[in-house]
């Protein structure tokens, strides 16, 4: 705002002026659907983790195994060369703790959300997924996880088909 | 490429929400501009708007919805989109439009109006990620920016409580901001205590969902001289974008605004921007991007942020004051609207029409936008 300026234009409509009906609203809802094509990488990630495994591709070029998988390399921007099974397990890079929902509102539980670096990836090469059978103050930076997958005849070919990432078990 | 400068700007109010449609916010804010250069609607030759998602409002095609009100009716007029980033970005598109020799002057105009959209527009922000390997997982923005805040706390050891006082400040600030949405008086202990969201964000540590418009006239300097003898210089401009493969990104620090901040620096001609600068308005969504974007803008070094927000240099009265406006944490968030507003701060401050919020002998600042999904920086500089 300027020295300049005496009055900023604007009418505030308050919580109570909504409740009251003060000011008319034009309510309207829509309902879309979509199908979205999986993609060539993305699609062979899907078929991986329907048989319980993660793949990553290879650049040649820059010698980075990427996941989430891409047919080209956005560095060297170039093909990528070839499919490589990676560890299901990695490391924590970072994590956070959700009391809300897509649409802001408040859950019952809180989840873990975290995003993984997948064994057998590069450095960095995470994923976005979420932890369990951990409380939200056990969990570090840097902590061992491995995924829990859904029974073979549940897994479905989604990101989904991993539950969840736990802290790792000793073998 | 041609000098461009500012010759007036304009505000409207920010508020949660507005009887105004986005037409007339674009409308008011536009005008004020307008008279403060001293111009027409007739002596505009191009216009350049920004606004954010299209699912806010529900109307598709923004662009052209807010034609009118933006003064864009009969003229070469575009609309510029960069998520969060789109504040800043609409006057660098303004800016490229006088700097090119295409046109003498360019009216900028950013709006926003996020209350249309129930229960929250938080909600419009769940397409923003992948479809197939990410939203299955129940996906919400907030998840990036607690993810991220995560990842800057462990990597520099800095703390909530740490970042707790940029909320503080800012919100203290903006009381000193006739169009502020949320200032206010607040301790540390008032953010800590306020309501987990998605930790290690809070309530407090979020800046608020605001209806409001922000406008500026650019000029080339020709007819700069014709209508001010107190012109503001745009000398900078940079911008740069990264993966949206986010989750394979070192997330502790923004690597593209460096980037961007190095393209305007070097237009500039600013070697030194702690030095050469006199203060910043930094995109401050949340409290830990004002220390995040302190460090890519390299007004210091990786880490420091926190330490000079404690040291009290950040203070509007400080040595590098940083958000005197009260930034998007005080004055409020309607998403482009929102860093033209910055815009608009810097224009104010270096002509010395600050009133209360005034930096003294303040000659050159930076502002930066940020958005998408954390991958846009958007730097613009200023000096009188």
């Amino acid at each position: 705002m300027s020295s300049k300026i005496a009055k900023y234009e604007g009418t505030e409509i308050t919580p109570e002026d909504l409740r009251r009906e003060r000011y008319l609203m034009t309510t309207y809802h829509t309902s879309l659907s979509y199908a979205w094509s999986s993609g060539v990488a993305t699609g062979k990630y899907l078929a991986g983790l329907k048989e319980g495994e993660i793949w990553g591709r290879r650049c040649n070029g820059c010698e980075r195994t990427l996941v989430p998988p891409r047919m080209y390399c956005e560095q060297c921007f170039r093909a990528t060369s070839s499919w490589v099974r990676l560890e299901d397990r990695g490391k924590v890079v970072t994590y956070s703790v959700s009391y809300v929902n897509s649409d802001a509102s408040r859950r019952d539980q809180p989840i873990i959300v975290a995003v993984i670096e997948i064994a057998g990836g590069s450095p960095m090469m995470g994923i976005l997924h979420l932890l369990g059978e951990v409380a939200p103050e056990k969990v570090r930076v840097s902590m061992e996880v491995e995924a829990v997958w859904k029974s073979q005849q549940d897994r479905e070919g989604a990101i989904t088909d991993i539950v969840y990432f736990r802290p790792r078990r000793k073998e | 490429m041609r000098r461009v400068a500012v010759i007036g700007a304009g505000m409207t109010l920010f508020r949660r929400r507005m009887l105004e449609t986005g037409r007339e916010l674009s409308y008011e804010a536009s005008k004020m501009a307008l008279d403060a250069a001293g111009m027409t609607f007739k002596d505009v030759e191009s216009v350049v708007l920004g606004t954010a998602p299209d699912m806010f409002d529900g109307v598709h095609m923004k662009g052209e919805y807010l034609l009118e009100g933006a003064g864009g009716l009969g003229k070469p007029n575009s609309r510029v989109y960069v998520g969060g980033g789109t504040g800043v970005f609409t006057p660098i598109g303004g800016w490229w439009h006088v700097a090119s020799g295409l046109f003498d002057s360019c009216l900028v105009v950013a709006e926003e109006k996020m209350s249309p959209l129930h229960p929250h527009p938080q909600y419009a922000f769940w397409s923003i990620f992948d479809h197939t390997t990410e939203r299955p997982l129940g996906v919400t923005l907030l998840w990036i920016f607690a993810l991220e805040m995560r990842r800057y706390m462990h990597v520099h050891n800095v703390t909530e409580e740490d970042i707790a006082l940029v909320a503080v400040k800012n919100k203290m600030n903006a009381l000193d901001h006739p169009c502020a949405q949320i200032a206010a008086k607040i301790t540390v202990d008032d953010v800590m205590k306020s309501e987990k969201m998605v930790w290690p964000v809070k309530r407090l540590d979020v800046s608020p969902p605001s209806d409001g418009a922000a406008a500026a006239v650019l000029v080339s300097e020709e007819v700069a001289r014709k209508y001010t003898d107190d012109p503001v210089w745009i000398d900078g401009v940079g911008w740069n974008v990264d993966s949206q493969y986010w989750t394979n990104r070192e997330l502790c620090y923004p690597a593209y605004l460096e980037s961007a901040a190095k393209m305007a620096y070097k237009m500039a001609k600013i070697e030194n921007p702690r030095k050469q600068l006199d203060f910043a308005e930094v995109y401050d969504p949340f409290d830990y991007k004002e220390l995040h974007h302190m460090e890519g803008l390299l007004l210091c070094g990786k880490g420091e942020a926190a330490k000079l927000t404690r040291d009290g240099v950040t203070q509007r009265n400080g040595e590098f004051p940083i958000n005197p406006s009260g930034g998007l944490l005080g004055v409020g968030n309607p998403i482009a609207a929102a860093g033209m507003m910055k815009v608009c701060e810097l224009f104010w401050q270096l002509r010395g029409e600050a009133g209360k919020r005034q930096v003294q002998n303040a000659e050159r600042a930076v502002t930066n936008g940020w958005g998408d999904l954390m991958q846009v920086g958007t730097v613009l500089t200023m000096k009188r």
